[in-house]
């Protein structure tokens, strides 16, 4: 049996209309689901990065790869496993305004789980916390006898350990 | 002076030095129809009879001139009518470019009349595409579009332009592209990699190459025969690869895949090493890939890197277009020459010849054989025609026994297998090369695909020779049926038109052969025709085409019947 692991795939792009939808029909061409994705500005002018979590085969993921970069708008992509990166997810909580004062617990599992209150209306207030998929999952199970109006995560972002050198291939390719 | 998006259109093409196009004009690309009007000295317009074959003939415009075809369509069912051919380029690799009409900026998403998402539906399929809202754009995307089709590994392009980016006045300048910042045409290989090539070449004892179309893409034909003269190596090839190498050179050893040849798919399973020169490795080449060359080492020669180790893992991969990777090469390695190792092939072939070939080619049986039409042909061109074959029966017959002295001859639809490609390819060939003899080979069922494509061919003229091989069934999928579905002929007979009343109707000559007797003169007739003709040979309704290896085989058990 081949062995199916996350990968986080990290692509390098010009900001063109049209590119996501490039990128995910190769996903979709080899039946591979993707189980987050996020697309940003990057730390170079112009150029964004999309971060794409998946799980699948490394054998598979190489050739993906390959695809992927082949794109005539892809500068570079690179693949990469969760200890080779530092990686968050953020999560909004919309919990109703009677929690707060009903049970004193909720503020004991909001300062313990280091999130923090980014609004307080009459109705209801928000929690934002930011972590590893696990830290936002317990908070949600914690939070959930309180009854939660409204939950919401984001896809990965992610930096890898190594550099990526993407200046460099621009440079090259210049 | 300012001029219209439309116009700059126009301008753009000659700058690239496009000098025909072919398309279908509508509502959404009227402007740019308009345009055209005034420059019709300067490009001429080939009107099409379906958008489809506007793509088969740019595709074949391309494959026998090197140049990439170009295509013009409207809005809606006229870009969905593009699709299977941009496919058919995209899978072959056949610089292309379509142009587009779209609906207004301001409709877009609307649900417009004739609006569809054609850079949506075509983004797959295509090396690259873009939609072109504001006139101001359309040189700098032109220019990109064309250098993308052309560099590197080509392909098609798709740009849709908005009716009213057609409309709008701009100031026209032009400069051709020749870099995109994010893009690497051709990527290079190392001295540790041409070395380790080199050193794997030298040692080999049983070295076999499979060439693919990459050897005429890079137009390193003469730089690939210098390769194995020097080497001595026998050289296979893939269905888009024939002709890259003369049939009669003596050490171009036959075709490998499915329908190819014994010699070169056996022994692909013997050799000690497999040199893959610009071919993909397609599962219709390998057969089972768990059972292919696994006893060799392999070096593959590749412009895009996406093809190495896809299907199989290599040894040495030599990145690069072979045009300048190959001398390197050539220049290292030992003279050598593989006498002995040759003569497996030969005696392989020898098999072959008795078993397949020999009835193929001169069947004692009444009926006759595809393979001996094309024998006749080959008599009449002496090897020197562009053959154009559809899909099917006739398409592998023609590829084992076609003759060619010389390179951009075969051309057919490989990857993706479109049947209805050869009609309108064949009229792009010939436009592409109008010196050449053009003969398209066509099944009695593709041949009915783009049959209106007759019409094309009769207003441009092109002396197409058309050849239907009539079996009066879908004569590849009849032949799986017998083999591995007992004979049950599900929906695979056809009930045929009088095919020769249908060419007079668009007033080309034709005949139709139904007894061996009548053949070679109605073939010398039609190749000696100086204008486009029609040839219907009535064919042995239920023959099989072999070798064969059936589909999840491995190469060592192709079948000789
Ligand atoms: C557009 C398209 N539809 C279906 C097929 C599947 N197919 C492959 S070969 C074949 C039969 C072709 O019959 P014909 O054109 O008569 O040629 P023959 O095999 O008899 O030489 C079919 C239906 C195809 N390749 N392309």
């Amino acid at each position: 049996m081949k062995k199916v692991k996350k990968f986080t795939v990290s692509i390098y792009t010009e900001n063109n209309l049209g590119l996501l939808n490039r990128i995910s029909a190769i996903f979709l061409k080899r039946h591979l689901s993707i189980d987050s994705i996020n697309s940003s500005p990057c730390e170079i002018e112009d150029i964004f990065r999309f971060v794409i979590v998946l799980k699948t085969e490394e054998e598979l993921i190489k050739k993906v790869i390959t695809q992927l970069e082949k794109q005539v708008e892809v500068i570079a992509a690179f693949y990469h496993t969760d200890v080779e990166t530092i990686f968050q997810e953020s999560a909004l909580y919309k919990v109703k305004t009677e929690a707060l004062f009903q049970k004193k617990k909720v503020h004991t599992i909001i300062k313990n789980s280091h999130a923090s209150i980014v609004m307080v209306s009459p109705e209801y207030f928000v929690i934002e916390k930011t972590g590893k998929r696990e830290e936002t999952e317990k908070l949600y199970t914690d939070l959930a006898p309180f009854g939660i109006l409204q939950f919401v995560r984001s896809g990965r972002i992610s930096v890898t350990k190594e550099p990526m050198r993407i200046t460099e291939i621009l440079e090259k390719n210049k | 002076m300012k001029i219209t998006g439309s116009e700059a259109v126009i301008k753009c093409l000659l700058e690239e030095n496009v000098d025909l196009i072919y398309g279908y004009p509508g509502g959404a690309i009227m402007p740019i129809y308009d345009a055209l009007y005034h420059y019709q000295k300067e490009v001429k317009h080939v009107l099409v009879r379906h958008e489809q074959g506007a793509t088969h003939a740019a595709q074949g415009y391309a494959r026998s001139s090197g140049k990439p075809g170009v295509v013009f369509a409207t809005s809606g069912p006229g870009a969905t009518n593009l699709i299977t051919g941009i496919a058919d380029a995209q899978i072959d690799s056949t610089p292309m470019v379509c142009i587009t009409g779209q609906v207004a900026s301001h409709l877009l998403g609307s649900d417009a009349f004739q609006e569809t998402d054609i850079v949506g539906i075509s983004t797959p399929i295509t090396k690259w595409n873009y939609q072109i809202t504001k006139a101001e754009e359309i040189p700098t995307v032109l220019a990109k579009a064309f250098f993308i089709a052309k560099s590197g590994r080509p392909g098609p392009v798709l740009v849709d332009i908005t009716k009213d980016a057609q409309f709008e006045l701009i100031d026209f300048k032009y400069q051709a592209c020749t870099k995109v910042r994010s893009y690497k045409p051709e990527p290079s290989s190392s001295l540790k990699e041409l070395d380790a090539a080199v050193d794997l070449i030298n040692k080999a004892k049983k070295p076999l190459i499979v060439f693919g179309q990459g050897v005429i893409l890079g137009e390193a034909e003469e730089e690939f025969k210098n390769f194995i003269e020097k080497t001595g190596i026998p050289a296979a090839w893939t269905i888009l690869g024939l002709s890259a190498l003369p049939t009669a050179h003596p050490l171009n050893v036959g075709m490998v895949g499915m329908h190819g040849n014994y010699g070169p798919n056996v022994l692909t399973n013997e050799c000690d090493l497999l040199i893959a020169m610009g071919m993909r490795f397609d599962d219709r080449v390998t057969g089972d890939l768990n059972r292919y060359a696994k006893q060799a080492k392999i070096i593959h020669f590749e412009i895009d890197p996406a093809e190495v180790n896809k299907n199989v893992p290599v040894d040495v991969a030599v990145l690069g277009n072979i045009k300048k990777t190959l001398p390197q090469i050539t220049e290292k390695v030992n003279k050598n020459n593989h006498e002995n190792w040759l003569k497996e092939f030969r005696k392989r072939d020898e098999i072959e010849y008795q078993t397949v070939i020999e009835k193929d080619l001169h069947p004692t049986k009444d009926e006759m054989t595809m393979g001996e039409v094309i024998h006749a042909i080959n008599e009449e061109t002496k090897g020197d025609a562009i053959i154009v074959t559809d899909v099917g029966q006739h398409q592998m017959v023609a590829c084992r026994y076609a003759k060619f002295n010389q390179s951009k001859s075969n051309i057919t639809s490989g990857g993706l297998g479109t049947m209805g490609f050869a009609l309108p390819a064949a009229l792009g060939a010939k436009m592409g090369a109008p010196e050449r003899e053009v003969v398209a080979i066509i099944g009695d069922g593709g041949y009915q695909m783009t049959i209106q494509e007759l019409g094309t061919i009769f207003q441009t003229g092109a002396a197409v020779k058309i050849v239907v091989l009539n079996n009066n069934f879908l004569g590849m999928v009849r032949q799986w049926q017998q083999l591995f579905f007992d004979k049950r002929y599900a929906s695979t007979e056809l009930v045929n038109p009088d095919f020769v009343t249908i060419a007079k109707g668009y007033y080309i000559d034709g005949e139709k052969v139904d007894k061996r007797s009548g053949l070679k003169n109605a073939v010398k007739k039609m190749i000696q025709s100086k204008k486009p003709c029609f040839l219907e040979v009535c064919v042995e309704k239920e023959d099989n085409v072999f070798p064969m290896i059936p589909t999840g085989e491995s190469v060592s058990n192709i079948r000789l019947s």
